[in-house]
Order: structure tokens, then C-alpha cells, then sequence
């Protein structure tokens, strides 16, 4: 017997669960929770003191506890219930969650779930990276809260792979706390995270980055003393002579993050292998009915104000299903990725939600392309849609907007494609 | 000497010595359990396959098959005393393509000799029922039903804490140096703590073995060499195996294996390559696609994508290629144990027990303890909790609602529980080893502040000075300037 019933549970109080819980509440569902198992809301918000927060949103420059609390605010007057300390353990696919909260379990059944449980990063046995094991190898954004939250140094003179935002904006944040960066090194031919935090973090900094070339040992026995770089050829293997000792106490790692999904599989969530998110439909919608997804649970996002959007719709939506306890249209376009393009979201599409307002899709690409290129939306290979860029790169997703009166030039169609060309 | 007299000084604390030290710990003797290491167990013991052999593998009449065979026998008993996780699932050597049934046939007839029981040929058909994800190649297989798995560290910490509990006194980042002797008599060990009086030396150094025998004074060209053994560990929500999967052994080692843990992860590995450093447990890119390699001959299917950890041991190979075990005559008061490489593991129950056997027969009188109880109990492990158990567990602590690994679901009364026990876990990596914590997909990111915190709260002692695995290896260097501020 399940102790609590609710019309909304939103799992995760990041950009994403704030966000989905107050558009829930404004759609006009009435009990809606925020389950979060840290001890305040506002999801990894809280650890990024640094500014770049809510320029879309709010055109303002917010640090993340600030852009949170924007929301928390909201969230607080709309008289949205919150457990902190709490962590889902399980959800059935018929809604039911299982949670533990401070010494002691919970059973909630919910008529709508949204999935916002962020990502994680990727880690250093994950790229199998050889050499000793001794202390002094984190992820960056576990250095990132040593700093921030617990106010201590991991380190005083660092190595960093790979070049993700997070990674960037520590290497930054570690030349304000007097430790020095040694480098950074890339695996890849381009920079991971965005051009703003390579100028702003790296450039400024005389932070030195060494694209192509990746960390081929870590020495020391008890901490990090030392890491080996080399050069990597095409197939990303090391190139023989290129190698190079850098010292340094501390490994840092920025190489990726990965949707965090264990507990929507138990749910009967599918899973996109491309993204490690579920599929979803332009509503937000798993293919569980009720259960929905919003933030980088879905797909990594480079910018919290788009996370934020997402939540919004996933929450909206949510709130609907609570209140109306049906599934959404059962037609659905299918929504492919074509020539240089890595992912699109949503994965299918209903028409008819054209009719409702203009629906977006985001995407990736696989490769940069530092040219104006289109963006190009076909329907059975005639083109619905097409925008251009001044360049693509897979560090910045991708928007485009499917207006209301583009509804005929889809009605009809089975599937959507999305590719990138450039223009000549 | 500043040091009372022990009956019994045991030099490391692997799985031999912890055993070791169990086993005297039934009798009146006052022993003393030296380790260099800031945690028991922390040698091969950790790093290792974790299989119990069943005994078909070693040469017949060689100390490796005997101690092997009676090692095997004796783990139920241990499992069931000391509460360790012990699987008696059975094991397979599969051969693939027509040329490799032949060893088949030798491995039985081996085994026959060597006294293995359940030990049954099957088809290829049959392996590829019982294992789906085999190599379509399969030409047949051995299966044996006595071959075991178990959690190795588990079992050391257990051992030691057992022994404790029974008087044995341990000390931890103690290392043997040398010896005080009385002409060949060795009276004393002298380590970077003092000198520690005693009437018998028990030598359980593994890698190190043979620098104690000759400072015991052993004239000897015994040697050991390091053999280097790389392992995959992958992650347990996309790979799993549900068997011990051999391949048909070669000359100088057992394959490159794949096979499941007590814990569900499965593992493949290791490779056998001599190397000259005895502290070099680095993995290395040959060794890992060597690892690869072996492991997709048996499992096509393996996705390097699904890998979440990589790890390395050392084997102590010994220059005689078997176990030596003796009572040496140049040296009084010496039990040498070296060259205990695998199948150590399985056999370290019965070396222990001949080393009882040896105290009897040449040492002083063993005069059993009526009080002498064998039993370790197991500690509440969460996740494997019901959840009316967990509600109850909750109940009694709350720490124990606190969850800290959310990969592996461990929480933060196991971790104190852990750090207050006869051998407490006083580094991240010691609590890593006895609850499994920061060993799942995220292997430590999310835990890593929260532990270091409860450690630092439980030792009594500032986070900088927390490591990760003994004095040198501090996690943190110091306060950060600018303090967060950020509890918005
Ligand atoms: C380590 C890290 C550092 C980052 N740093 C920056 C940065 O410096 N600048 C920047 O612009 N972007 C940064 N980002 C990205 C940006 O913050 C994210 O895009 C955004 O926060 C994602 O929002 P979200 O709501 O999807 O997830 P999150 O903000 O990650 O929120 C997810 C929440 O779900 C909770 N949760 C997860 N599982 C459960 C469960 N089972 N039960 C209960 N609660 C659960 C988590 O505790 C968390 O609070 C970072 C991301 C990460 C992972
Ligand atoms: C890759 C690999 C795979 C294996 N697989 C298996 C298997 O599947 N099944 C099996 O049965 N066996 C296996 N083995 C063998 C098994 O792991 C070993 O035989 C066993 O762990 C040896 O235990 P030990 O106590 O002798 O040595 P160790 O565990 O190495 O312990 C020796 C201890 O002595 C300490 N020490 C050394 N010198 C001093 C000193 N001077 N003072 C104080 N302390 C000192 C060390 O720090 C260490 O802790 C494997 C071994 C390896 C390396």
C-alpha cells in the first residue's frame, strides 16, 4: 500500500526538475513532489559559482546557485512539495517509486513521473587509461565540489584530460586558487566544450591546450607524480616518440558525460544508444505512458537555459497526462539523423502537435564544420525546413523550429530527416 | 628489549598470513601479525582472480596440486565460519576448434591423479546451452562442479578480523627489517616500530619471501620474480556472464579467463608477464589488448565500450615453480612459506593448517583455548537487504539510510561500521575493498567528498590528511582561498 499518492513526481531538482514541477503546477496539476537526493535543490547548479547562467532566459549573467534560485523561488511560492535527502531507489513501469529518505523507505505512486536525474561523468576506468592507481585522479566535476562545497584542494599542479566545459572552467578556477595547470590535453582534433569557456578559461589563462594528444600513462606510486602525453594519429593511437612526461599531482578528467539511467531502465525505459537517454516524443514522453523526461537525463546539454526549457515542456505535458490519464496521439513521425548529424530529439514526432504551437528539434553533429553550412528538415526527401549556421560544432547543440503553417508539408510524410551540409 | 615475548611473529598479512594467524589463534600463544601496509591484504590477495580452484590444473605431487586439493575441501567451512561471499558455482575449461580437445583429456587425467572431484566432460552443444555468449567455435568442454569464486579481500579482512578477536594483536604499516639471532636461532624481528622479541618467524611476505629467507639466514639462490597479471573489470548493467570460463591453459599459466565475481561484475584476465620491479602493479596498453584478445576468444560478443575498471596484480613466482613450504634446518625457528603464487589463494586454508602442523611437530606445545570462537559475524550489507530488512536496519541507525555509493547502494552506516571494527578500514581505498563502494559504473565520483568527510569525522582528523591508501597518498592538499559560498 503506497503511502503518498501524487498527481507529479519530478525526480532530480536540477534546471530540468524545477523547471518540469512548476509547469506541472501551472498546467494545473495539483500534488506535485520534487524528490532530490542531495540536501538542497538546485541539482549540480550548486556547485558552478561561476557566471553564464540565465543569459537566454533572463538576458542577465547568473552565477548557478543564483539562476537556481530563480527557480526555487518559484518553485517554493507555488507550493510545490520537496524531499530533500531522498533518493529513488525504484520505479515500475505502472508509476510506482520506491524511495529512501533519511532513515526510512517510501512507497509514492504517481499519475505522472518526470525523469530528471541529470548525468555523470564519464571516469578514468571507463577509458581503461593505463599506468599505477594512486590518489590524485578525479573527474572534474568531483574537484569541482571539493572546491567549492567542501573548500578544499585536491591538488596543486595539474594535468587535465580532455576539454569539456567542466574541465575548462575548473583549469580556470584552479589558477584563481594559486595551483598551477600544467595542460591540457585533447584527443580530438577541436576543442570538446564551447568556444566561449576554451577564450575565457584557457586563452586568458595562458592555459596550454594540445589538441590531438591524449594521456598514455599516470605514474607515481602512492599520488599522481607524473602523467605521459602523446600525439594520436587518426585512429586515435599514440604516435611512437611523440611521448612527453608532464609532472604533476594531480589527473583531472573532462573527457564526457553520461546520462543517468539505471534507475529509468528498471522502469522499462528504452534507451537511445547514441544518447544514453530514453527516446522521447515532442511531449517529453518515454515510451513508459506517463513517464517523462527532461535535461541531460535526455541528452547532454551545453547550456542550463536550454535544460530549463526542457523541463518546462516535459512538465507541462506531465501535468496533462495527470490530469487526463491518457497517452498523447498515436501518430508519430519518426525523426532520423542524416549526414553529419550525431542525434536529433525529439525521436518521433506527432504531426497534429503542430497544430498546437511550433515544435523544436535539437540536434548534434558529428564533426565541426568551421563554414556557414544549412541545416536542412526533409519530409520523404522534399524539404520542409532549413536554417543556417555560420558553423557546427558537436559542442553546441543545435535548434531549429518547425513552425505551425510547416504542419502541411508533414502531414502526410513517415519520417523526418535531419541533415547538415555546407552551403557552396 | 622493550617488547614482551611472542610465541609467534607471522610476517605480512595476505591471505596465508591472516589464515595463518587464524589458525594459531585456537591455541595458548601469544602471535603477532607484522604488516609494511597500511591495510591487511593489500598484496596479490586483492589482486587477483578470486577463483577456488578446484585442482586439475597443477603438476600431480607437486605442493601446489596437494595443498590445492585439500585447500579446495576446506572453503564451505571457512565461508561458512568467517562470512565472506563463497560460491561453489562450478567451472568450465572450454576448448576451441578441434586442436585444443586433446588438453582436455589431460586436464582430466590430471585432475584424476591430482584427486579432483566432479569433474565431467560436455559437448560443445551443451557448453553453448550453458553459456550462450560462447565462441560458436566451442569443440567441447570440462566442467567442474567443485571449483569455487569468492570475494579474496573479503576474505583476508575476515581472517584478520577473526584472528583478532581472538588475540592476535596486528600492526599495520610495521615492516620487517631484519632479525636479532641467538647463533641460527632467530629471537626477535626488528621492524621500523622496534624489536619485537619472539620464539618463531613466520614468513608470509609474498613478494618479498625470499629477501626474509636470506635475511634469516638461509643460504639460498631462491628467488622470487614478479609476474605481472592485467585484468578488465565490466560493468554489471551491460555484460553479464553467469560462469567460470577457462580457456585450455598454456605452459606457463592459466589463459586469459572470463568470469563472473561474487559481486556480479565480470572480469577477464590476467596476463602472465615477468617483470623486475616487485611494486610495478601499473596496467599497461600491450597487457590490456593482450587481455582483450584471450577474452573475445572465448567471448566474441565482449564490448571494450562496457569496460568501468582495470586493474593489475603481482605473482610471486617462485624460482623452483613450486610452493615452498618448509622447517628449515639452518635456521631455528623459522617457518618459511614462499613462492605461494596462484593457486595460493585456494590453498591458504590448508597452508595454514600446515603450519599448525609444523608448530606441533617442532615447536612449542599448542594447548587449545576453550574460549577460541571461529565465528566472524557478517556486518549488514544494504543492498542485499529485503526491504522490511532495510526499514529495520534503518530503524536501529540511521546512518544506514544515508545511501553514499548510489552505484553500488552502500550507505553511510556501513562505512563507520567498517571504520570501528577489530580491523578498521582507515583509508578510502579500505573502505572501497570491504563495501564495494565507488566500484560500480561512476567508480568513486560521486562518493569520494562524502567519504573522505565521515573518515576524516571518525578518525578524528582534518581532511587533508585522508588518503587514499597510507601516508603519501593525501586526497586533499589543502583549504581552498576562495571558500565556496555557494550554499545558496
Ligand atoms: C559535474 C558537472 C558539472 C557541471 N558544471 C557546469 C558548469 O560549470 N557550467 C555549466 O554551464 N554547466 C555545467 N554542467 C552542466 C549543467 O549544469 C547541466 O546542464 C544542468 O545542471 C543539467 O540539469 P539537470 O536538471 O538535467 O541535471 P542536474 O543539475 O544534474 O540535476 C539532477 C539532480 O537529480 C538528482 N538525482 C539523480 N538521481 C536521483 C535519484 N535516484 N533520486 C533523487 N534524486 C536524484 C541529483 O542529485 C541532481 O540534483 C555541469 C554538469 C555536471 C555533471
Ligand atoms: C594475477 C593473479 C591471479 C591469481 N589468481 C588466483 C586464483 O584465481 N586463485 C588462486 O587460488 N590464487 C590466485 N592467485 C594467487 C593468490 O592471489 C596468491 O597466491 C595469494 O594471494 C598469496 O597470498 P600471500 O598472503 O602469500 O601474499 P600477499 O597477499 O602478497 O601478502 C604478502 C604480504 O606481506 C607483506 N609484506 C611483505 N614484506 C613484508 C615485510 N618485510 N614486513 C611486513 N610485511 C611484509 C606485504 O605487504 C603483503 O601484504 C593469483 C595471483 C595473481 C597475482
Amino acid at each position: 500500500m503506497p503511502e503518498k499518492k501524487c498527481d507529479v513526481v519530478v525526480i532530480g531538482s536540477g534546471p530540468a526538475g524545477l523547471a518540469a514541477a512548476i509547469a506541472a503546477k501551472e498546467r494545473g496539476a495539483e500534488d506535485v513532489l520534487i524528490i532530490e537526493r542531495g540536501e538542497e535543490l538546485g541539482g549540480i547548479l550548486i556547485q558552478c559559482i561561476h557566471t553564464g547562467f540565465g543569459l537566454e532566459i533572463f538576458q542577465e549573467d547568473l552565477t548557478g546557485p543564483e539562476y537556481a534560485q530563480r527557480f526555487i523561488d518559484r518553485v517554493e511560492g507555488l507550493g510545490v512539495e520537496t524531499m530533500l535527502g531522498t533518493m529513488v531507489l525504484d520505479i515500475t513501469p505502472a508509476r510506482r517509486l520506491y524511495a529512501i529518505q533519511w532513515g526510512r523507505l517510501l512507497e509514492i505512486e504517481a499519475r505522472a513521473i518526470v525523469l530528471a536525474m541529470g548525468c555523470r561523468e564519464r571516469s578514468r576506468g571507463a577509458l581503461a587509461i593505463p599506468g599505477t592507481r594512486p590518489a590524485g585522479i578525479y573527474t572534474a566535476g568531483t574537484a569541482q565540489r571539493f572546491i567549492e562545497i567542501e573548500g578544499y584542494m585536491p591538488g596543486e599542479r595539474f594535468a587535465i584530460l580532455g576539454s569539456g566545459d567542466i574541465g575548462m572552467i575548473m583549469a580556470r578556477r584552479l589558477v584563481f586558487e594559486g595551483a598551477r595547470v600544467e595542460r591540457m590535453v585533447e584527443v580530438l582534433p577541436y576543442v570538446g566544450g564551447l568556444v566561449r569557456n576554451y577564450v575565457q578559461c584557457l586563452v586568458d589563462y595562458d592555459i596550454p591546450l594540445q589538441l590531438q594528444h591524449t594521456v598514455i600513462d599516470v605514474k607515481g606510486r602512492d599520488r599522481v607524480e607524473a602523467v605521459v602525453s602523446a600525439q594520436v594519429d587518426d585512429n586515435f593511437q599514440p604516435i611512437p616518440g611523440s611521448e612527453e612526461t608532464i609532472p604533476c599531482d594531480t589527473l583531472l578528467l573532462s573527457v564526457g558525460l553520461i546520462p543517468e539511467n539505471e534507475l529509468s531502465k528498471k522502469a522499462g525505459v528504452e534507451l537511445d544508444p547514441l544518447t544514453g537517454g530514453p527516446y522521447v516524443d515532442e511531449t517529453m514522453q518515454t515510451n513508459v505512458p506517463g513517464i517523462f523526461a527532461a535535461g541531460n537525463v535526455v541528452h547532454v546539454y551545453d547550456l542550463a537555459d536550454w535544460v530549463t526549457e526542457a523541463g518546462y515542456l516535459a512538465g507541462r505535458h506531465a501535468g496533462e497526462y495527470a490530469i487526463h490519464q491518457r497517452r498523447g496521439s498515436e501518430r508519430k513521425l519518426r525523426v532520423i539523423a542524416g549526414d553529419n548529424v550525431h542525434h536529433v530529439l525529439p525521436h518521433v514526432l506527432d504531426p497534429l502537435s503542430l497544430e498546437r504551437g511550433p515544435q523544436e528539434l535539437q540536434l548534434r553533429v558529428q564533426w565541426p564544420v568551421e563554414a556557414p553550412v544549412w541545416v536542412n528538415v526533409e519530409a520523404n526527401g522534399k524539404l520542409v525546413k532549413r536554417k543556417t549556421e555560420r558553423y557546427v560544432r558537436p559542442s553546441e547543440m543545435i535548434r531549429i523550429k518547425l513552425p505551425p503553417e510547416d504542419h502541411g508539408k508533414i502531414v502526410g510524410a513517415k519520417e523526418l530527416s535531419v541533415r547538415v551540409e555546407e552551403k557552396s | 628489549m622493550p617488547n614482551e615475548k611472542h610465541d609467534v611473529i607471522i610476517i605480512g598479512a595476505g591471505v596465508v598470513g591472516c589464515l595463518t594467524a587464524r589458525a594459531l589463534s585456537r591455541y595458548r600463544l601469544k602471535v603477532l601479525l607484522l604488516e609494511k601496509a597500511s591495510d591487511v591484504g593489500t598484496g596479490a590477495s586483492k589482486a587477483n582472480t578470486a577463483i577456488v580452484h578446484a585442482g586439475y590444473d597443477p603438476t600431480p605431487g607437486t605442493n601446489k596440486a596437494k595443498f590445492n586439493v585439500a585447500g579446495n575441501a576446506m572453503w564451505d567451512q571457512l565461508a561458512g565460519e568467517l562470512n565472506f561471499p563463497f560460491e561453489r558455482r562450478g567451472d568450465y575449461v572450454v576448448a576451441i576448434g578441434p586442436e585444443e580437445l586433446p588438453i582436455l583429456d589431460e586436464l582430466w587425467e590430471r585432475g584424476k591423479k591430482n584427486g579432483v572431484l566432479g569433474m565431467k566432460m560436455i559437448s560443445a552443444d551443451e557448453m553453448r546451452r550453458r553459456e550462450p555468449n560462447i565462441n560458436s567455435q566451442v569443440s567441447g568442454a570440462l566442467w567442474v562442479s567443485t571449483g569455487g569464486i569468492c570475494d579474496p579481500f573479503a576474505v583476508v579482512a575476515a581472517a584478520a578480523e577473526n584472528a583478532v578477536m581472538n588475540s592476535v594483536e596486528l600492526m599495520l604499516e610495521t615492516e620487517a627489517l631484519d632479525f636479532v639471532k641467538e647463533g641460527r636461532r632467530l629471537v626477535g624481528v626488528v621492524t621500523n616500530r622496534g624489536t619485537f622479541p619472539c620464539r618463531w618467524v613466520i614468513n608470509c611476505a609474498g613478494l618479498y619471501s625470499d629477501v626474509i629467507m636470506r635475511q634469516a639466514g638461509l643460504e639460498t639462490d631462491f628467488k622470487i620474480t614478479p609476474r605481472k597479471g592485467e585484468y578488465y573489470v565490466f560493468d554489471r548493467a551491460k555484460v553479464s556472464i553467469n560462469n567460470v570460463l577457462f580457456p585450455v591453459p598454456t605452459p606457463i599459466s592459466k589463459g586469459i579467463m572470463v568470469t563472473t565475481t561474487v559481486h556480479g561484475n565480470t572480469i577477464a584476465g590476467p596476463t602472465a608477464h615477468n617483470i623486475k620491479d616487485k611494486e610495478d602493479t601499473s596496467v599497461t596498453p600491450e597487457g590490456l589488448e593482450e587481455v582483450f584478445a584471450g577474452a573475445k576468444k572465448l567471448l566474441p560478443s565482449l564490448d571494450k565500450g562496457d569496460v568501468i575498471a582495470v586493474f593489475a596484480g603481482l605473482r610471486s613466482s617462485g624460482s623452483t615453480g613450486d610452493f615452498v613450504m618448509e622447517v628449515p634446518r639452518e635456521v631455528e625457528g623459522f617457518v618459511n612459506l614462499a613462492g605461494i603464487e596462484s593457486p595460493g589463494l585456494t590453498s591458504a586454508p590448508a597452508i595454514a593448517q600446515w603450519v599448525v602442523d609444523a608448530l606441533w611437530e617442532h615447536g612449542p606445545k599448542l594447548e587449545e583455548k576453550p574460549d577460541w570462537d571461529p565465528i566472524r559475524p557478517p556486518r549488514p550489507r544494504f543492498r542485499d537487504l529485503s526491504p522490511e530488512e532495510q526499514t529495520l536496519l534503518i530503524y536501529s541507525n540511521s546512518a544506514y539510510g544515508r545511501i553514499v555509493c548510489r552505484c553500488e547502494t552502500v550507505t553511510e552506516g556501513e562505512i563507520v561500521a567498517e571504520v570501528h571494527t577489530p580491523v578498521p578500514a582507515r583509508t578510502y581505498d579500505g573502505i572501497k575493498r570491504r563495501t564495494r563502494l565507488g566500484m560500480g559504473r561512476c567508480q568513486g565520483g560521486f562518493d569520494t567528498p562524502r567519504v573522505i568527510e565521515i573518515l576524516a569525522r571518525e578518525l578524528r582528523i582534518l581532511p587533508t590528511k585522508v588518503t587514499k591508501k597510507g601516508p603519501g597518498s593525501e586526497l586533499l592538499t589543502r583549504p581552498a582561498k576562495v571558500q565556496g559560498g555557494c550554499h545558496a
